[in-house]
Formats: C-alpha cells, sequence, structure tokens
C-alpha cells in the first residue's frame, strides 16, 4: 500500500522534456510531416443527414490532370459481421469500415464517401468536385428521444434492441437498454421525507482540440504500410487499420507524431485507412487532412442525451433511494459512453435503493467518440442538481450532505461493484475549507454553486524500457502518446526510483515496432499505467545495477544496498558509488544495462473533483459570468503538480464551455449549422478568470507513489456546479445545456 | 495551374525569395513551400489563432494573408524569435509556468504574446486576456498561459529598465 511519504523527484516541477521544442515551434505535429513524392488526399463527404447512396461515378474525378487515385467503399476488402477485439472493447468491423466510407447509406452530414489523392491539396480540393454521387435523400431523426420513437426514421434496418441481454424481434434505432439495481426503491421512497424528480438535456458537444486529424501513409511493395499520424494511441490505429483493411498487424508500423489534442477524439480512425488506401494505389506517400469543418462534423463529438433522475432523502439529509434513466446519442452506429454515465452518476455516494437504466439509441449524427470522463458530465448535471434541490429543502448545506452521503471503501455502488479507496471526504473537505467557500459574495445577479465529479479511472497495458547510458543518464522509450507533459511524469517516476534528477532522463515516444503493446493515452492512466512500467523498469534497471556494484566489489548481490542514489556495502569492505558512477563502469563489469517493465494494473484509484463556482447572471441578455473558480482534486500523488493543476484547470475549462456556450446546433434537414470555431465557441482566455486548482492528495493503495489518473475527472463537475450558481443568482433551475443566454432568458419567463 | 508568383521578402531578419500560387495563403507558404512548420493549422478562417505571425509589426492569423501579399515586407515568426543559446524570455516563461500542454496552440500565443509586450510592456491582466483572446487553447483553461505572460512582461520590462 502507498503511503504519504517524501520523494525527491515526485511531487517536483521540472522543465518538460519536450519543452523547448514545443515552445521554439521545433515539435513536429502529424500535418508536419513532409516526405519526398507526397501526394495530397481530401476527402469528399456527405450533403445529407441520412441517405441512400444509389450510385458513384468517380471517372470525372479520376481524369482529372493531377488526379492520382480515387477510393471508395468498393475498395475495402470484405468483412461480413467480423466482431474485432480492439483493446478498447470490441467492435464491428463492419461499422468501423462504414464509418472510415459510407457504404450503402450516408448515416450523417459529414459522413465521408470518396476520397482523393492528386498532387496538391487544391486539386484534390477541386477533383471531388467532380465525383458524382446519387443520393436518395431519406428523413433524418437528429434527437435520442426522437430516435427512440417506435415510428422514427431507421438508420440501420437490421438493428435489433439488445434488450437487458436479449434480442428485441422489432427493428429500431435503440442499441441496447441496460439496468442496474440495487436494494428496494419502494422501500427507499418511504423512508424518504423529500422526493425531487427532474428531467435534463445535453446537446452534442465537441472534444475541440485545435489540431485537426492527419495521416501520411506510405505502402511498399511488400506489404510494409507506414502511418506518420497524430493519435492518441499508436497501437490501437495500428489495430483499427489491420481491421479495416484486414492487413496484418505485422505489416503495419505506425509512428506518433506529436498531438495538437485529444481529449478521447483522437483515438478512433477516420483518414489514415484512408491514407493508406491511397498509398496502396498510388504507391506514393499520401498525406490527408481534415479541414475544422470535417473535424466538427466528420469525427466523434461527445452525445448528446436525455436524463431523469429520481432522489428522496430525509430531513437530516441521508440519501434513502435514487433512480437514473440515461438515453444517450451513440451517433450514426451503436456505442455511445451510456454504460460509463451509469458507473458515475451514484457513485460518489452511498445509495442503498437505487436503479439505474441506460438506452443506446443511434441517431443521424458522427458517431460518437470519447470525451473526458465520456458520458459522466451528462449524468452529473442532472444527479448533481438534484442533489442541490434536496439540499435546498431539507435547509442543509450542499457540501456538508455530500460528506454525510459519501460512499466509504466497500460500500456497492448501484452497478455492482464495491467502492474502491477513494478521498471523497477529503476532497469535499478542501472545498469546504478554501478562503472561496466561505467568501462574501455581494452583489445582484450572483450565486455561489457547488457539485462533484466522480471518474472510475482506467488502468490498462503499458510498457517501458530503460537504457542506462555512460554519463549516469538513461533513455526511456515509451509508447503513450505526450499530450500534456506525460513525458515529464513518467519519466520523473523513474528517476525517483533511481535516485537521479527528472534531467538525467531522456524520455523517446516510439514507434509500434520499437516498443511493447501501449494502450491509448486516455481514460486517465498515462501516469499513472505507463509510470507504472516505467516504476517497473527502473527497479530492473536497480536490481541490475546493484549486481554490477556487487562484481565490482567482489561481494554477494545480498550485499549491496541502495539509497538515496548510492549503492554501497558494508560486507567485509566499505564501498560506495553512485548512479552515476556506476554507470560509467558497465562496460567492466558485463556490458550495457536495459531495464524493462510492463503493466496491466487493476487499481486505478477513482479520482473525484468537487467545484465550487461565483457567476453572475445578466438579467437583460442571460449572459453568465464566471467570477470566480475553485477546483479540489484528489490526484493520488501529483507526481508532476504543474500538470495536475493543469489538467484540473483545462478540464474545468472544457467543462464550462459545455455549460455555457457549447452544443452542436442543427436545422431541420439534420444539417450542422455551425461547424467553425466562430459559431461553435469554446472559451476564450476573455471569458473567464484564474482557475483555482487545489490537488488533495489521498494515495491510491494501487500504485507504488499512490498515483490517481487526473485527467478526465475535471470536466465533470462544471455543468452542474454553474447551474446550481445560476439558482442562487436568479433563482431558476436550468435543466437544459448548454446555459446559453437565450436559454437562461426563456428560463427565467423573459422570451 | 495557375502562374506562381514570384516573392521577394523579409522572415526572421533574413531576405527570403519564393514561387507560390496566387491562391495559397501565406500559412500554406510558410508550411509547405518554406517548410517553417511553427506556424499550425487550426481553423484556417482565422478564428483559432494557432498561424499568429507578426508582419511589418503587426499581429496577423497567417491564414488570411495571402503569401503573394509578403513581397517587400517583414515577417517574424516562432522559429525566429531566439537566440541559438537562449531562447525569448516569454518560451522560458511559458516553460517555467507549465503553460502548456500539447502545444499546438503555443507557437501562436507566443507570437500574441509577443506583439502584445512589444507594444506594451506592462499589460494588466485583463489586457492580457483581451489580447489573447484570438488565440484558441482547448487543454490548459488559459490559467497558466496568462500568468507565463505576466512573468515574461515582468522579465522584459526589468531588463529594458536595467
Amino acid at each position: 500500500m502507498a503511503e504519504k511519504k517524501d520523494y525527491k523527484v515526485v511531487g517536483t516541477r521540472p522543465i518538460r522534456h519536450d519543452g523547448v521544442d514545443k515552445v521554439t515551434g521545433r515539435a513536429l505535429y502529424g500535418a508536419d510531416f513532409q516526405a519526398v513524392g507526397l501526394l495530397h488526399g481530401r476527402v469528399l463527404r456527405s450533403p445529407h443527414a441520412h441517405a441512400r447512396i444509389k450510385s458513384i461515378d468517380t471517372s470525372r474525378a479520376e481524369a482529372y490532370p493531377g488526379v492520382r487515385a480515387v477510393v471508395t467503399a468498393k475498395d475495402f476488402p470484405s468483412v461480413e459481421d467480423k466482431i474485432a477485439d480492439l483493446g478498447e472493447g470490441a467492435a464491428s468491423v463492419k461499422d468501423l469500415q462504414d464509418n472510415v466510407l459510407a457504404g450503402d447509406k450516408v448515416l450523417y452530414k459529414g459522413h465521408q464517401v470518396a476520397a482523393v489523392a492528386a498532387i496538391d491539396p487544391h486539386t484534390a480540393e477541386e477533383a471531388l468536385e467532380l465525383i458524382d454521387v446519387e443520393y436518395e435523400v431519406l428523413p433524418p431523426v437528429i434527437k435520442v428521444l426522437d430516435a427512440m420513437q417506435e415510428d422514427a426514421p431507421l438508420l440501420h434496418e437490421d438493428m435489433r434492441t439488445d434488450e437487458m441481454g436479449e434480442k428485441s424481434d422489432k427493428p429500431s434505432n435503440i442499441a441496447s437498454h441496460f439496468q442496474h439495481k440495487q436494494g428496494d426503491l419502494e422501500k427507499g421512497y418511504a423512508e424518504a421525507d423529500v422526493v425531487v424528480e427532474q428531467e435534463y438535456t445535453t446537446e452534442t458537444v465537441h472534444q475541440g482540440y485545435i489540431e485537426p486529424h492527419n495521416a501520411t501513409a506510405l505502402y511498399n511493395p511488400d506489404g510494409q504500410l507506414t502511418i506518420w499520424c497524430s493519435t492518441q494511441g499508436a497501437f490501437a490505429v495500428r489495430e483499427q487499420v489491420s481491421e479495416i483493411l484486414q492487413h496484418p498487424v505485422s505489416k503495419i508500423k505506425v509512428v506518433p507524431m506529436e498531438i495538437g489534442g485529444g481529449f478521447g477524439g483522437k483515438i478512433n480512425v477516420y483518414i489514415k485507412p484512408i491514407a493508406a488506401m491511397l498509398s496502396m494505389k498510388t504507391g506514393k506517400p499520401v498525406k490527408v487532412l481534415m479541414s475544422r469543418a470535417d473535424v466538427f462534423e466528420g469525427t466523434g463529438p461527445t452525445p448528446g442525451s436525455y436524463v431523469r433522475v429520481k432522489m428522496g432523502a430525509t430531513n437530516d439529509g441521508r440519501i434513502t433511494a435514487a433512480e437514473a434513466y440515461l438515453a444517450f446519442e451513440a451517433g450514426a452506429y451503436a456505442g455511445s459512453p451510456v454504460g460509463a454515465a451509469a458507473f458515475c452518476v451514484f457513485s460518489p455516494y452511498k445509495v442503498e435503493n437505487g436503479q439505474v437504466d441506460g438506452y443506446d439509441v443511434v441517431v443521424n449524427k458522427p458517431k460518437t467518440a470519447a470525451y473526458r470522463a465520456p458520458g459522466a458530465t451528462n449524468a452529473a448535471f442532472a444527479a448533481e442538481t438534484v442533489i442541490d434541490e434536496i439540499c435546498e429543502k431539507i435547509g442543509m448545506d450542499p457540501l456538508e450532505f455530500r460528506i454525510l452521503n459519501s460512499a466509504k471503501e466497500g460500500d456497492i455502488r448501484v452497478d455492482g461493484p464495491p467502492t474502491p479507496h477513494v478521498g471523497f471526504v477529503e476532497t469535499v473537505e478542501a472545498a469546504k475549507d478554501h478562503p472561496h467557500y466561505s467568501a462574501p459574495l455581494e452583489g445582484e445577479n450572483r450565486g455561489r454553486g457547488v457539485a462533484s465529479g466522480y471518474w472510475p479511472n482506467f488502468g490498462m497495458k503499458s510498457s517501458v524500457v530503460i537504457n542506462v547510458t555512460a554519463d549516469g543518464t538513461i533513455s526511456l522509450v515509451e509508447g503513450s502518446t505526450d499530450i500534456g507533459g506525460t513525458r515529464a511524469s513518467i519519466a520523473m517516476q523513474a528517476a525517483e526510483v533511481l535516485g537521479i534528477p527528472a534531467e538525467s532522463v531522456t524520455p523517446s515516444v516510439v514507434d509500434t515496432d520499437s516498443v511493447g503493446y501501449t494502450a491509448v493515452t486516455g481514460g486517465s492512466r498515462t501516469a499513472f499505467a505507463t509510470g507504472y512500467a516505467a516504476y517497473e523498469a527502473a527497479q530492473d534497471v536497480k536490481q541490475q545495477m546493484i549486481e554490477r556494484a556487487a562484481k565490482l566489489w567482489e561481494v554477494d548481490t545480498d550485499a549491496v544496498q541502495f539509497a538515496d542514489g548510492v549503492f554501497s556495502t558494508v560486507n567485509g569492505k566499505e564501498e560506495e558509488i553512485d548512479f552515476k558512477g556506476l554507470a560509467a563502469r558497465l562496460d567492466e563489469t558485463g556490458g550495457p544495462v536495459v531495464g524493462r517493465g510492463t503493466a496491466d494494473p487493476n487499481q486505478p484509484g477513482p479520482s473525484i473533483g468537487v467545484h465550487v463556482v461565483d457567476v453572475e447572471v445578466d438579467p437583460e441578455t442571460g449572459k453568465i459570468d464566471i467570477l470566480r473558480y475553485t477546483a479540489t482534486q484528489d490526484a493520488g500523488k501529483a507526481v508532476h503538480p504543474s500538470y495536475v493543476e493543469g489538467q484540473i484547470q483545462g478540464g474545468a475549462v472544457q467543462g464550462i464551455g459545455w455549460a455555457l456556450n457549447e452544443e452542436y446546433i442543427y436545422n431541420e434537414k439534420g444539417e450542422m449549422t455551425n461547424a467553425s470555431f466562430l459559431d461553435y465557441r469554446i472559451p476564450t482566455c476573455l471569458d473567464l478568470p484564474m482557475i483555482d486548482a487545489v490537488i488533495v492528495e489521498v494515495p491510491n493503495p494501487g500504485h507504488p507513489f499512490g498515483v490517481r489518473g487526473v485527467g478526465e475527472t475535471p470536466i465533470i463537475a462544471p455543468p452542474a456546479a454553474i447551474a446550481n450558481a445560476v439558482y442562487r443568482a436568479v433563482g431558476v433551475r436550468m435543466k437544459e445545456l448548454p446555459m446559453s443566454p437565450g436559454r437562461v432568458l426563456k428560463t427565467m419567463g423573459k422570451i | 495551374m495557375p502562374r506562381k508568383v514570384h516573392v521577394q521578402t523579409t522572415i526572421n531578419g533574413e531576405t527570403v525569395e519564393y514561387l507560390c500560387e496566387p491562391r495559397q495563403s501565406l500559412l500554406e507558404v510558410l508550411r509547405d513551400v518554406l517548410h517553417l512548420t511553427g506556424a499550425k493549422e487550426g481553423c484556417n478562417n482565422g478564428n483559432c489563432g494557432a498561424c499568429s505571425v507578426i508582419l511589418d509589426g503587426r499581429l496577423v492569423n497567417s491564414c488570411l494573408v495571402l503569401g503573394a501579399e509578403l513581397e517587400g515586407k517583414s515577417l517574424e515568426t516562432i522559429e525566429g524569435i531566439a537566440e541559438p543559446d537562449q531562447l525569448h524570455p516569454i518560451q522560458d516563461a511559458f516553460l517555467e509556468n507549465a503553460a502548456l500542454q500539447c502545444g499546438i496552440c503555443t507557437p501562436g500565443f507566443i507570437m500574441a504574446a509577443k506583439a502584445l509586450l512589444d507594444q506594451n510592456p506592462n499589460p494588466t491582466e485583463h489586457e492580457i486576456r483581451y489580447w489573447l483572446a484570438g488565440n484558441l487553447c482547448r487543454c490548459t483553461g488559459y490559467d497558466k498561459i496568462v500568468r507565463a505572460v505576466q512573468d515574461a512582461a515582468q522579465t522584459t520590462s526589468s531588463e529594458v529598465s536595467a
């Protein structure tokens, strides 16, 4: 079990190893890749939300000067009903293919239909206009509740609802319905003094990373395929491309370039298989880039949803029963994050009598992808505002209520498993003790709100290799894409073991041929699980170095100690040598030292955050201003506190954007009408105050330094915290996201 | 294909000549013709600021300028602001303050901050936020970026006074 300890490297704030490259513009991201003889690919997308493809004629495009190849779904190998295990869960290969290039139907505006490779990007764009696609336009269905109606337009005529394990016999847009149940709801409600039930809706929102998707592929005649790209997981790209193109994984090398943000949205492949197909046809390297509109219209957003929560509590503040109905838009193919929403909706709390129903529903929108704690934000917006209403009714401080009802280790969650070791109470107390919570908030139309967010975190597989260099430094080879400073946080964990400074580690993120399997940078797993693998690799190095010291001093290995970076022996003779000194003597003791570590840890340790926000609502315009924001979160042990704060601040601001501005706006034809950063407005720095990030450290027993993942949790609480603050400011309960000025005025009865 | 235009200009203090198509933006010329890939494309329509450069002393989005317009002008890009053995104080401040996560917006923010501090060496927090509102960052929540610019302002203004 990890305990609070003093560390020499873990917990400090060194300059990140890739920092100079990134502040000088030298770091090479996917779109920066260049190759001799490079061709440029562009993708034709569906103008319709829902249509049958009657024919595609590419002959005019193929004849256009400068065009080298055109591909459509006809170029895919056949894969009948194959389910592939992609490491992150199973997926229908047919669905994967259909989403990359539409087969019989297009299922959303922006759906990829065909692609061109040409001598330059402009020629490729011109050629797209020469591809003749004949569509039979079908009625679209955009909202989850509409799609669940019996007479709704069907996206997939062969879809049958998986109704708690049984397949239904009628076609439907409902891919599945599951239910979790604990205790006795009736008994729980009977014990309640107050019962609150409310309905909530949220709109589709996008991850909004600044770097559009990109891929360059080169196919050799011997079957070797190389893909340079920005991705959260090079191995995940390799697996998906292998399945989609039915090409052996051993013949695919994925080279991860620097990545310009992902937040879950750069796990699924869109244009990588297309770049590969175009290179297979031309024998040349082909680079495919998306535009910003392509990103909004064609890549995974996170779902719009309908959530109903009912909760009962006693007058002394004990939750007696809780129920949630979660209906999530999967987008065009099954697989929304409704399952994760069900894990999270009540998980901070001890709920003895509970039920959660989840519905995964297809609609004519892009297939949803992961987005930072996928599903949890939608669910928490509902549950955390219902709790606020209960607190108001029984006259209890909302943070006291959370402490009183906090789930303890071993309490059974509504979705089944026991609560792991969590730092919820400590995190609530940090919020309660923060000067923000007791500061007076004066002025009209101002209010303060709080909410919690829970995310279970993930472990999964990672590999690390460490090479000892003669000058006393180490090179650390890893497979985890560095999105937010993980080169530093992983290197620091190896440095801690070996008693060397963080600066003595040279981390490299390498391609799929050059390191062992490593799962995606996602699930808040990287500092935790790849850090764990680095810890193991460093332990391996340490053991080998002990053997070298023993050889040098001609003593048994048992007689060598290692502490604070110094090897020593007192067995017969007193000797000591530091890591650097011993590294210089490897040649005379047997040659190179290479350490290896792999990890698949199963106790990632949930991370809980509690947010406090002050808002001011303009009663004339309905605009909400954030006056002050404090976010507390349990990090287990913050390896590099600056980057942990950065995760908390960045996640909170994404949650603020989701709360206030962000949404896909659709017209009656099912077309997204705001596919630009001007019209889909993410927060700018002028919209925000400083974000006070407070790190709480309740060590995770599942990690040698007590680390918990921190990346995802901070996005969960903001919408509910802001809605609760708006209530205290102007007396209305917001039940729709985003709380845009129009919705606020409408709820206030002003329009 | 349209006939290419010959351009002679100054980039980061050096005379540069290139050929570009009339339709190519300055961002395309920087990235695809001159291989100066520090300016990034995030939106290609002036909304994100990832391609920010300083043209004749003025902060611009290079995606909204044509490559052919550079004739006779002077351009500063992220590649030109550090000395061979010394980062620019704004670059140092970004590293010291952990003001970047993925780093894709960082060159644009640094150029925008430089344009600000070149004309206003002691900006208030509000002035910094107002000036940088044309640059989008999705990772950091801007807190550490604003602090980095505040730090850089202190460093540069104390260098000037010293």
